[in-house]
């Protein structure tokens, strides 16, 4: 019970930490160009970097080991295009899942 | 006030798209034995999507507090630039208080959100930007966890892909406004594949959860960006010194 109630503890204070130093205590405007440039890509390219190719592998019904499954490719393909129409990302979501979910649906069947 | 509000109104899609994602981790928290308070108070405390589904699968597993320490920091080591990022967005007179609150709800959402804004982020902006976000994770958790068992496997598997999705949907249009963005995707994608399918630069997306290879992924591709730019600039100054000689 304390190992768990410990765990969690030491979830939050390395998450939180993490977080907190840089907005805390950075003050001064970074004046070069080149870092300036490169925070500006930073939310894109993490978020890039966490999508592809782990979106694939996302619709792995639980309990089973994560593998490439084509409800996930016709689900992130039908998010893409939504995506690029400007859909916000509420719609986006809650399509992605409603696909993925009729996709196993037919691949049950068939 | 008028930035609370428009706080709000900018994160509440960010809080219905939490919903189902947290949803996700609360049936599973409970299907690994944690209690439904248990579940949220994790959702409460760390507001963090993988960081939180690697910790409790270590938890369950008996891990050591150190290991349990080193996926969480690695995992979630990407808010560390977020919020070097956000650092550039507010007040430089910013109080250390209000910096240690917005610093709680640096997510991947809310902080784009944040950065995408053309202006200084006020701290009445954040509040009201964070306070739906963190009610739908922690209110999807509870109802995840207590919900657990009426849903099937396929359909909880296939929840899992809102998170991506949601992603998804902040990155495109302003890649598809700007090339340069377009870019960064691209790049951080390519080496995120690279680092999963690549034999040996694989190793790396072994190790952490697969945290050392997004954070890898994502430094190289926004260093390419910028580094293109800075090339770029140095032409277009070196143009302009040729044409007044």
């Amino acid at each position: 019970m304390n190992y768990l109630y410990v765990c969690m503890f030491l979830m939050f204070l390395t998450t939180y930490l993490i977080r907190v130093i840089p907005i805390g205590f950075v003050r001064k405007k970074m004046e070069n160009l080149w870092i300036q440039d490169f925070i500006y890509y930073i939310p894109f390219s993490v978020l890039s970097a966490m999508t592809f190719p782990d979106v694939l592998y996302s619709t792995t019904a639980t309990g089973s080991e994560p593998h490439i499954s084509l409800s996930a490719v016709i689900a992130t393909l039908v998010a893409l295009v939504l995506a690029w129409r400007k859909r916000g990302l509420v719609l986006v979501a809650i399509v992605a899942v409603l696909v993925a979910i009729a996709v196993e649906m037919v691949l049950a069947y068939v | 006030m008028n930035e609370f509000i428009r706080g709000i109104k900018r994160g509440f899609p960010i809080c219905l798209g939490y919903i189902p994602v947290s949803f996700t981790f609360g049936l599973i928290a409970v299907k690994m034995g944690f209690s439904p308070a248990q579940a949220t108070l994790i959702s409460l405390t760390n507001m963090a999507s993988a960081g939180q589904f690697a910790g409790i699968r270590l938890i369950e597993g008996g891990a050591p507090y150190i290991e349990l320490i080193i996926t969480t920091f690695v995992i979630n080591l990407r808010y560390f630039l977020m919020s070097l990022s956000l650092s550039q967005k507010v007040a430089h007179d910013m109080p250390f208080y209000k910096r240690a609150i917005m610093a709680y709800c640096i997510t991947d959402e809310v902080f784009a959100l944040a950065a995408m804004e053309p202006e200084e982020v006020s701290f009445p902006f954040f509040g009201g930007l964070m306070l739906t976000p963190i009610l739908g994770w922690t209110s999807g958790t509870l109802l995840g966890a207590v919900a657990s068992g009426l849903l099937s496997p396929m359909v909880q598997g296939c929840m899992g892909i809102a998170l991506y999705c949601m992603f998804i949907a902040i990155i495109i249009p302003p890649a598809r406004k700007s090339r340069k963005v377009a870019l960064a995707v691209v790049v951080a994608a390519f080496l995120s594949c690279m680092f999963k399918y690549v034999p040996g630069l694989n190793q790396l997306s072994k190790v952490g959860g697969g945290g050392w290879a997004i954070i890898t992924a994502a430094i190289l591709g926004a260093a390419i960006c910028a580094s293109i730019k800075e090339v770029k600039r140095r032409r277009k100054a070196a143009r302009a010194e040729r044409s007044v000689a």
